[in-house]
């Protein structure tokens, strides 16, 4: 696939200091791409530091989520055909390195997950919260037919195919763009895989391990999971064509 | 029931369906929002004409104390509004989502079509915040 039809989308909220490191390293890894960091409100100058790093910006005028922010980047997306996005987080998690790796099996998938937990890297998640992200991952394998682990990555990339749907019906909810995205995706009878990336740790904030926050979160997460498969199907009909 | 209490029910029986009735005249009340609050209005105005029908209907539906039947209705009445109240709050966010991502993608546009660079938006400043 040509990388000059490639956006990589960048949700930022207040990440002025390390969305401009992210924007370099995607430049060197696909250096045909372009990369629209997609500010969600932030108050620190994230838009300026994104284009002084070369990259586009859109600037929500208030925070709406890493839902809303993608939404906003996969029309862009559509709107201007680009033919692949990928979702790079802006905190540095994410290896740009990575991303030819996942645009190559879009030949075969219309989703493509990095994971965290499939070999490659030293990213670690234990106790109550890994076993969470454990039980979704199986549920989610199998609701999609497809191998996968780690469920609630957001270093994805898409193709033309599934921009569509998702600039249309990217969830806003919290964890609806990782979980809910991955059963609208198999409703709309696109195909999902997951390829193993190596993750680095976050530059800043660590992953919670407190039982009662994981316990929150696989509530949260199962209730996410449980209303995006009885949703009415009606609800995925394309609004524009 | 003395008369007092039966005066007074009537009063704000009355009160009220006047409140939703100058509310809807001067449109800061949307029909479909009035419906409830008008039907509560009519029920109250209803029970404070004939408090026997109140007893009758109580007596059938198997209520012991007569006042449950209007704690019940009212409750349930509050119920509906509060629900109607959450939905269309779901969709007002929804529509100012969409209107924030239209937004921030119309700026971006607009900045292209300009060639606008850095210097450009120190002067006009990040307005939003």
């Amino acid at each position: 696939m040509s990388s000059h039809s490639v956006l990589v989308v960048i949700p930022a909220y207040n990440e002025a200091l390390s969305v401009g490191e992210v924007i370099a390293e995607v430049h060197e890894a696909v250096p045909g791409a372009h990369v629209l960091v997609v500010d969600d409100g932030s108050r620190d100058g994230t838009a300026k530091i994104a284009r002084r790093a070369g990259a586009l910006a859109a600037s929500l005028p208030y925070n709406l989520g890493v839902g809303g922010a993608m939404r906003t980047g996969y029309q862009y997306a559509r709107v201007h055909g680009y033919d692949a996005v990928v979702q790079v987080d802006a905190d540095g998690q994410h290896d740009p390195a990575a991303i030819p790796a996942l645009l190559a099996r879009l030949d075969t998938s219309d989703v493509v997950l990095g994971a965290r937990f499939a070999g490659e890297g030293t990213y670690r998640v234990r106790g109550p919260r890994k076993w969470a992200m454990a039980v979704l991952a199986r549920i989610l394998s199998r609701i999609c037919d497809a191998k996968l682990t780690d469920t609630t990555s957001g270093f994805r990339a898409i193709n033309a195919d599934a921009i569509s749907v998702f600039a249309d019906h990217y969830p806003a909810e919290y964890l609806g763009d990782t979980i809910e995205a991955l059963v609208i995706a198999h409703r709309c009878g696109l195909t999902v895989e997951q390829v193993p990336v190596a993750m680095r740790a976050r530059t800043h904030g660590t992953p919670s391990h407190n039982p009662f926050e994981a316990a929150v979160y696989l509530a949260r997460a199962a209730l996410a999971l449980v209303f995006a498969v009885v949703r009415p199907t009606a609800m995925y009909e394309s609004r524009t064509a | 029931m003395n008369v007092a209490s039966h005066v007074f029910a009537l009063l704000c029986a009355l009160a009220l369906m006047a409140i939703v009735v100058d509310r809807l005249r001067r449109r800061r009340l949307r029909e479909r929002h009035a419906v409830w609050w008008f039907l509560g209005a009519l029920l109250a105005l209803v029970a404070g004409l004939f408090p026997s029908l109140v007893v009758d209907a109580a007596e059938a539906l198997g209520f012991e104390v007569p006042a449950n039947l209007l704690f019940f209705v009212s409750v349930v009445l509050l119920v509906f509004v509060a629900i109607q109240y959450a939905s269309e709050l779901t969709a007002l966010e929804s529509q100012t989502r969409t209107l924030a991502e239209r937004v921030a993608l119309l700026e971006l546009e607009l900045r292209t079509l300009r060639g606008d660079d850095d210097q450009r938006e120190e002067s006009t400043g990040e307005s939003a915040s």
